[in-house]
């Protein structure tokens, strides 16, 4: 039987150390609301949304409830709008009419965000992608829990550059419509390569169309945690410090497997996926980055940054991989910069720089996340960050990502506040040579030679 | 079978148990086990109950706690006993 000191560490983890369910997300495929008149999409888009995801929130707070473990988001990723409302729209107002639908289907749920105002351009758009593309300055500062993502490339497809151009401009023109509320439509914005269509995390959650009808995704995150389990190993081997994450990443995943499979139980939606994700806030001690120093770093950012997140990463997996039945999504170390206490502080002490950061990427889960950018960076300066972040996901076969905000009025040495989970901000130099003739060509970046395994 | 799992966590006061015990009780739920210590004049207690006698629903029981934890002063939890299960078990 459970003894007191089992009951005890568990506890003490959820009540010290923020441990947390971080999202339920419900994956609700759309494909079923395509028409050819934009009003009955719409209308079809609201009643399955408010329908299918009508109990989604009292779940989830009865579940945290049962069980005594906060569950902190309750969210909805739909089919990529592109896809559903193609036959209908027939300009940018018509996908941003779509946009205020999801916001308003979103509001009466009660969910937190709703992810897969999104569009899937590996090897060229379609009209109905373009006009999708074209429309995110407006459909994000015109909504509030919309989120949106753009995947441009993929290990077996390559990089439409073509559409990484495009999207330089668009987080650009984000920014400036969403400029009196200090950028935040672009908190709301991820450009991706090899996006994964189970992913339960915003701003990049969408439900791919081979995903089945409804699907609960859950992600885990305990960062807190693993660092107060390193505090007890000090000065150990590698080999107590790997056992040690591994250890607690199996704990922490079994409870998102626990509350995964409840929902999907309650909810009568099968269970799709635990992501085992290492997901930070700003709260204090609830920091990736502080496990980097747990390990050994001055500040994240320090030389043996990359090799120590490398390590985390692939421990976490380790100990996850068997906590779960079904694992997916992006699981790994998330390294968002505002979202991350110990990050910021990375930052503000000069230890950290967009360079680093993009060599972590190579090694954790996703990419450049959260990072605050002087609002004058040119368009083709944001294209060549994003076509650089592709390049390193499609040559590993990983997914990476790109979330910046270019902080319009702001420059190196202010802050920005987006306030809540997506935390603050200093703005971070970007490097001011130009890329403007490489952007400038037209076309796409074929597919690496290793991605032709048939 | 429905395993709850409680705890009791606070200043060691007179009649903490008794007043936890008489509530369950009260409510036709069994105790399976307790185990309870005190670390520096804090009392740290741990029951396993079987909530499967009771017509109680969980919700209730855990504001019920709840409410008699901030009336004698110390911290009451009821939690499902999946969570540790999961967690401590393979």
């Amino acid at each position: 039987m459970i003894n007191l000191f089992e009951v005890n560490e568990t506890n003490n983890m959820i009540e010290k150390d923020n441990l947390d369910v971080r999202t339920i997300t419900l994956g609700l495929s759309l494909l079923d609301c395509a028409d050819s008149d934009i009003d009955k999409v719409c209308d079809k888009i609201y009643d399955k949304i408010t329908h299918k995801a009508e109990h989604l929130v009292e779940t989830g707070e009865e579940i945290s409830r049962e069980f005594g473990i906060p569950i902190v988001n309750k969210r909805i990723s739909v089919t990529p709008i592109s896809l559903i409302g193609g036959g209908a729209a027939r300009n940018t107002d018509d996908f941003v009419k779509i946009a205020k639908t999801l916001d308003k289907a979103a509001g009466t749920v009660g969910v937190n965000f709703l992810g897969g105002y999104s569009a899937l351009v590996n090897q060229g758009m379609t009209h109905a992608d373009e006009l999708l593309i074209r429309s995110i300055p407006d459909a994000l500062s015109q909504t509030e829990l919309v989120c949106s993502s753009v995947n441009l490339g993929s290990t077996r497809d390559g990089i439409n550059m073509d559409a990484v151009r495009l999207m330089g401009e668009i987080i650009l023109d984000t920014a400036r419509n969403t400029a009196d509320r200090d950028c935040l439509g672009c908190a709301k914005l991820v450009v991706f390569t090899n996006a994964p269509d189970n992913n339960p995390f915003m701003a990049g959650a969408f439900h791919g169309v081979t995903q089945p009808d409804a699907v609960i995704n859950v992600g885990v995150s305990g960062p807190g945690v693993v660092k107060y389990a390193l505090s007890k190993v000090r000065g150990a081997d590698f080999e107590t410090l790997c056992e040690t994450i591994k250890k607690t990443a199996f704990k922490v995943t079994r409870v998102g497997q626990l509350v995964a499979k409840e929902a999907s139980r309650m909810l009568d939606v099968p269970f799709g996926i635990v992501d085992l994700s290492l997901a930070p806030t700003p709260a204090i001690g609830d920091s990736v980055a502080d496990i980097l120093c747990e390990m050994g770093l001055e500040y994240a950012g320090a030389p043996g940054t990359t090799a120590a997140l490398a390590m985390l990463n692939d421990q976490v997996k380790k100990g996850g991989v068997m906590a779960s039945s079904y694992v997916g999504g992006l699981s790994g170390a998330f390294i968002p910069v505002s979202e991350d206490q110990g990050m910021i502080d990375a930052v503000e002490a000069g230890a950290l720089t967009v360079e680093k950061l993009e060599a972590m990427t190579c090694v954790c889960s996703v990419g450049l996340d959260m990072i605050a950018i002087p609002g004058d960076t040119k368009a083709t300066t944001i294209s060549g960050i994003i076509a650089d972040e592709m390049a390193i996901g499609m040559i590993n076969q990983k997914t990476t990502a790109v979330r910046v905000i270019p902080v319009i009025g702001k420059g190196v040495g202010d802050k920005v506040e987006f306030g809540g989970l997506l935390g603050y901000a200093p703005i971070m130099p970007v490097n001011q040579f130009s890329c403007d003739a490489f952007i400038n060509r037209t076309g796409r970046i074929p597919a690496p030679v290793h991605s032709f395994k048939n | 079978m429905e395993k709850v799992i409680i705890t009791v966590v606070g200043k060691d006061t007179v009649g903490i148990i008794a007043r936890v015990c008489t509530y369950l009780a009260d409510n036709h739920i069994n105790i399976l086990d307790i185990s309870q210590t005190i670390v520096s004049g804090y009392f740290n207690m741990m029951m396993v109950v079987d909530m499967g006698t009771s017509d109680k629903k969980f919700a209730d029981l855990a504001d019920n706690l709840d409410a008699i934890g901030e009336d004698i002063g110390v911290v009451i939890h009821a939690q499902k006993e999946e969570i540790f299960d999961m967690m401590h078990r393979i």
